[in-house]
């Protein structure tokens, strides 16, 4: 016979191995870690908080009273679950890149930062959850008194259990402040727990199926013709149960506490998306079996809800009945225990440190202070959230049946879900907006389900309505009659509080810090860098140095960090957003954004083990000025920079341009220089007189060349110039091509040259300015009499037709030009300096360039043809430049 | 509408690089994985939720239900797990 | 008198305007028409004075009288620039290297002559004309 002292004894070796396990996985995970406190299988075990007391001995209770029913405490979660694609991923992606710390953080952050919705939501959190910790105070309390209804009061054990759970809790939930709010040892613990629970449940479940039944399809035969078997489905509660689990896996604290807060790695979400619902089938599996046993073995009037144990025990099987002790204490611990963490955490965060701070005055810039301040506040919420418990417990203990206080809890949460939903996937979601649907689903929930749940209302206002008014019935709102009251409420609360929500949210308009963090929620996938591996420090700093150079100047800003980094002993711009740096770096600030500096100190205490770059933002916006005015100037300096490069660019040019020009200018001014010297000397030489008259004529005949001379480079430099400003007029007529270079070869007198034409291609007919071309041909064979240094000088032009165009080839049989100067023949005055030979101003072939380009042809240097060789090339249609 | 697939809205998305008509296999593969991830729970509910809605009030075997449950909820549970155990290692998102 | 001048030019009509100048001054005069080999030519001739030309084929002006002003044979021999570009920056540039005159082109037949000639008695010239 297992006597209550047994019990106790095994009970509390339970809990001191816990303790252990816990103890050394919180050292392992400062060691670096092992390997299986980051696994993804820890994870998914440690989710399985969501089983509580309530589902190890509720459950059966419920199958017992309701069927099938109970399925769908589970089918909303595994929904949810199957869902992580879309849903969880994101949630925990934006809970780690927001470092965020509860639901109650993720709606206020999601809402602008704003203290009332994190207030509002910790409140509801705690509604929601102390009487959910009754309950598993008062299950551990009822089973060890279904073991040993002898052994002590129900009250002392249950407050020896609150006691102990509180300790464990402070122990373990408040080590480490500040490594990002991770509980290893916790989950370690939870971890254990889960498997003790399932194996519990499992056992229990094989014992009654093979052991009492006889094999399944005995077991079904057992259910078929149970009192279990006489409910059936009722649409509507069924959906509205299977939708409030949903909502309550993702907007119970605790659920958020393990699944986003705790979360090491978002890729053990794709394991716990199928693991997890496994999970939860295995946990089930059993429960109707159990119940359907339960009632045909046990007495009438036994409780269902203690079925797990009470049925081993009354079939002698007292080592099984103490592992389903163990399992239902571990449903139970592990529940409070997580839930007291979140809760603390909210309390503490959200209530206890801004009262603290607004009592404490400026002095709280003392960062090390608060931080003290912080660990105490945790540990007396827990202290606090256990002691509320424990309360709730003795003034309601033993009123409700356990599943129906369960179900009155996952509604009141479930008020979250809209604000939450709309918060990660629409941005026009406002803080008003969020506000507005709480407080209406919270009243509405308040109103319908949980004050009528817990017995305060009056009968005349439960059927009559408040003031008489029957359209105000707490469970007939409206004139919804008829309805399963949990339906009702979940119905009414959850409708009002969305249309609230987003009815609110259309017409108000929210603040910039709102639409700052509505952009990094909604679309946090689309934000660089994330991932796996979450580099918190250097992207923080990073950010930090971004807002710092806004509101310090850029050079300023960086000095800073430099100075900062240099000090912790790092190179570079960066340094570890310690507190010290964190501290500098708000002093800094202060100067420049006056007094919401103190504000932003609380911000950075409030939730963040670091400041974020909203919290400064947050700053920011009170002096919104400031920061338009910054960007102002930015936006002045980068058009001024822009100015200044294109003035640059401009300079840069003209300078090219005027080294072009000076070169130019220099150019014409000796072509222009040299025949004027001649003129001037020898003129001065006629005017003296008295000289031979064979002088005369011949001074006389050389100053009249030197005038033909530099009237040609005149007509020349006009010519080019009005070529290269594009005024030419073109007169295109049709002309044969032989006829044409008939006329420039005698037009430019061969002299010495001995031209011959390659006989053959010549009956082109062109459509072009035959004068133009003309002097094209002329300034070539005029090129060749100048610079064909051959003994005798020749110069071969052929015409070759390829394809849609017709090539002029000028070949003399001279030395050429040298490789290195081609490229520079069709300038201006680029006489070949070897080539000495009076007459050239050098602006032939450039003019012929010119020309050429006008004409919509080319004219090219062809090396390689035993003598200079220009290729004169035309489009048989030439499309003229017409200018 | 769920962000970091394939099908993101608004300007953004649009100039995103990458964005091609024709993918390279195996990303094609991935994104219609995700694409049945997606669906996964719709068929769930269905198969969940359904039964209750078509079937509520009338008379029927609750032993027959609960078998039906938890067989497509085994079934649900081994094609979510086929599938996220099918889905190769995230390229970008 | 057997004074010599020797011209380094290249154009034609320049080279017979100044030949004939200075010849019918009773100067003997020297030619040498492109730039390679003019310092050369200059020692051969050992000439009272040089007339330069700045534009040569082969060779610039500048460069020339660069190396005859570090040739140590006759480190004062003065030299008498003729340019046609007529900038200031070459005149300062033939100064930077040690011209003795710098004389932009066109000139006139009697100021060409007095500076040869003041140049070849060691008399400084008057300031670059």
């Amino acid at each position: 016979m297992v006597t209550f002292n047994i019990l106790v004894t095994v009970a509390v070796a339970y809990v001191v191995a816990l303790f252990v396990i816990a103890f050394y996985a919180d050292r392992s995970a400062r060691r670096g870690g092992n390997k299986w406190l980051r696994s993804p299988l820890t994870y998914t075990l440690s989710l399985s908080v969501y089983c509580t007391a309530w589902t190890f001995y509720g459950a059966v209770g419920n199958a017992a009273r309701s069927g099938l029913e109970y399925l769908t405490i589970y089918l909303g979660p595994t929904l949810v679950f199957f869902a992580f694609w879309v849903l969880l991923r994101k949630l925990v992606r934006i809970g780690r890149a927001e470092r965020i710390t509860s639901i109650a953080d993720l709606i206020s952050s999601r809402f602008g930062k704003s203290t009332g919705l994190a207030v509002l939501v910790t409140s509801l959190a705690v509604m929601g959850t102390t009487p959910y910790i009754a309950l598993q105070l008062q299950s551990v309390a009822l089973s060890f008194a279904a073991f040993a209804p002898e052994g002590g009061d129900v009250n002392a054990t249950a407050l020896w259990v609150a006691a102990g759970l509180a300790l464990f809790t402070i122990l373990f939930g408040t080590r480490n402040l500040d490594a990002n709010e991770r509980h290893h040892g916790v989950v370690t613990a939870i971890a254990v727990e889960a498997v003790v629970k399932l194996v519990a449940l499992l056992a229990v479940g094989m014992f009654v199926v093979w052991g009492v039944s006889g094999g399944l399809s005995d077991t079904l035969q057992i259910i078929e013709s149970s009192p279990v078997a006489e409910w059936q489905p009722d649409a509507g509660r069924w959906v509205g149960m299977t939708f409030l689990s949903a909502a309550a896996v993702i907007c119970l604290p605790r659920m958020f506490q393990v699944m986003v807060v705790e979360n090491e790695d978002e890729r053990h979400l794709t394991v716990a998306s199928w693991a997890f619902p496994l999970y939860l089938l295995l946990i089930s599996l059993f429960v109707l079996p159990i119940a359907a046993v339960g009632l045909a073995v046990l007495p009438e009037g036994a409780n269902p809800d203690l079925f797990v144990v009470t049925l081993p025990l009354a079939l002698d099987q007292e080592m099984l009945a103490m592992l389903a002790f163990l399992g239902g204490f571990s449903s139970a611990t592990s529940m409070v225990i997580v839930a007291a963490i979140a809760l603390s955490t909210m309390v503490s965060n959200h209530i206890v440190l801004p009262l603290w701070l607004s009592l404490q005055g400026p002095r709280a810039t003392v960062s090390g202070d608060v931080r003290g301040v912080m660990i105490l506040s945790r540990r007396l919420s827990i202290g606090a959230v256990l002691a509320l418990g424990y309360a709730y417990f003795r003034v309601t203990g033993g009123t409700a049946a356990l599943a129906s206080i369960g179900l009155v809890s996952f509604a009141g949460v479930a008020q979250i879900m809209p604000a939450l939903l709309g918060g990660l996937y629409w941005r026009g979601a406002t803080r008003r907006g969020a506000l507005a649907g709480l407080i209406v689903g919270f009243a509405v929930w308040g109103y319908t389900l949980f004050v009528p749940a817990i017995g305060l209302l009056p009968a005349t206002i439960m059927e009559a309505g408040p003031l008489g008014l029957a359209w105000l019935r707490p469970q007939a709102l409206f004139g919804m009659t008829g309805v399963d009251p949990l339906v009702h409420s979940i119905f009414w609360s959850i409708a009002l509080n969305s249309v609230a929500f987003l009815a609110v949210s259309l017409v108000t308009f929210p603040s910039p810090i709102e639409r700052l963090q509505s952009a990094a929620f909604v679309h946090v996938f689309e934000r660089g860098g994330g991932g796996a591996g979450y580099v918190g420090g250097v992207a923080e700093t990073e950010d930090l140095l971004v807002m710092a150079q806004r509101l310090l100047g850029a050079r300023e800003a960086q000095a800073l960090f430099q100075g900062a980094a240099a000090e912790q002993g790092k190179t570079g711009y960066l340094p570890d957003p310690s507190p010290e740096f964190v501290a500098l770096l708000e002093r800094e600030l202060a100067g420049s954004v006056g007094a919401a500096t103190a504000h932003a100190m609380v911000r950075q205490i409030d939730g963040n083990a670091s400041v974020s770059v909203q919290d400064l933002l947050a700053v920011a916006d009170e002096s919104a000025q400031m920061l338009e005015y910054s960007s102002q100037l930015e936006a002045k300096s980068k058009e001024l920079e822009q100015t200044a490069r294109q003035l640059r660019d401009a300079n840069e040019k003209l300078t090219a341009l005027s080294v072009q020009k000076d070169d130019f200018l220099s150019q014409i001014s000796h072509e222009l220089r040299t025949p004027m010297t001649s003129i001037r000397s020898f003129s001065e030489f006629l005017m003296e007189g008295g000289m031979k008259a064979a002088d005369r004529v011949r001074y006389s005949n050389i100053i009249h060349d030197e005038s033909i001379r530099l009237t040609r480079l005149l007509d020349d430099l006009l010519d080019l110039s009005f070529l290269e400003s594009g005024q030419v007029v073109l007169n295109a007529q049709v002309t044969a091509l032989d006829a044409l270079l008939e006329r420039a070869v005698s037009s430019a007198g061969v002299g010495g040259l001995a031209v011959t034409r390659a006989p053959g291609g010549e009956g082109v007919m062109l459509r072009t300015d035959s004068d133009r071309l003309s002097q094209v041909f002329i300034n070539l064979i005029s090129n060749a009499q100048k610079y064909c240094d051959a003994e005798t000088p020749e110069l071969v032009i052929s015409v070759r037709r390829s394809g849609d165009q017709v090539d002029i080839d000028f070949v003399d049989n001279g030395s050429g030009i040298p490789r290195d100067q081609e490229s520079l023949i069709f300038e201006k005055f680029s006489r070949l300096s070897d080539h000495s030979s009076a007459g050239s101003a050098g602006l032939g072939l450039a003019i012929c360039r010119e020309v050429m380009a006008r004409l919509g042809g080319t004219v090219h240097y062809v090396p390689g043809q035993g003598g200079a060789a220009f290729r004169v090339s035309l489009p048989l249609e030439p499309e003229m430049v017409a200018v | 509408m769920s962000e970091g697939d394939d099908k993101e809205v608004g300007p953004k998305a649009e100039h995103k690089p990458g964005r091609t008509t024709f993918l390279e296999r195996s990303v094609y593969r991935r994104r219609r994985l995700i694409d049945a991830i997606k669906l996964l729970p719709v068929l769930g509910a269905c198969l969940f939720l359904l039964p209750a809605l078509i079937l509520g009030g009338e008379t029927g075997s609750t032993a027959l239900r609960l078998v039906y449950f938890f067989f497509m909820w085994i079934v649900l549970i081994m094609l979510c797990a086929v599938l996220v155990r099918n889905l190769p290692a995230e390229p970008d998102d | 008198m057997g004074r010599s001048v020797l011209l380094i030019e290249d154009e034609p009509n320049i080279i017979e305007a100044i030949s004939f100048l200075l010849e019918r001054d009773g100067w003997t005069v020297r030619l040498h028409t492109e730039g390679e080999g003019a310092v050369e030519a200059v020692a051969a001739a050992s000439p009272d004075v040089v007339v330069l030309d700045v534009m040569l084929p082969g060779r610039s002006g500048f460069d020339i009288l660069k190396e005859l002003r570090q040739g140590a044979a006759r480190p004062d021999l003065p030299v008498l620039m003729l340019t046609a570009r007529g900038q200031t920056k070459d005149r300062e540039l033939a100064h930077s290297y040690g011209v003795s005159c710098f004389m932009t082109k066109p000139f006139s037949n009697a100021q060409m002559l007095q500076t040869v000639r003041d140049l070849a008695e060691g008399r400084a010239p008057p300031a670059d004309p």
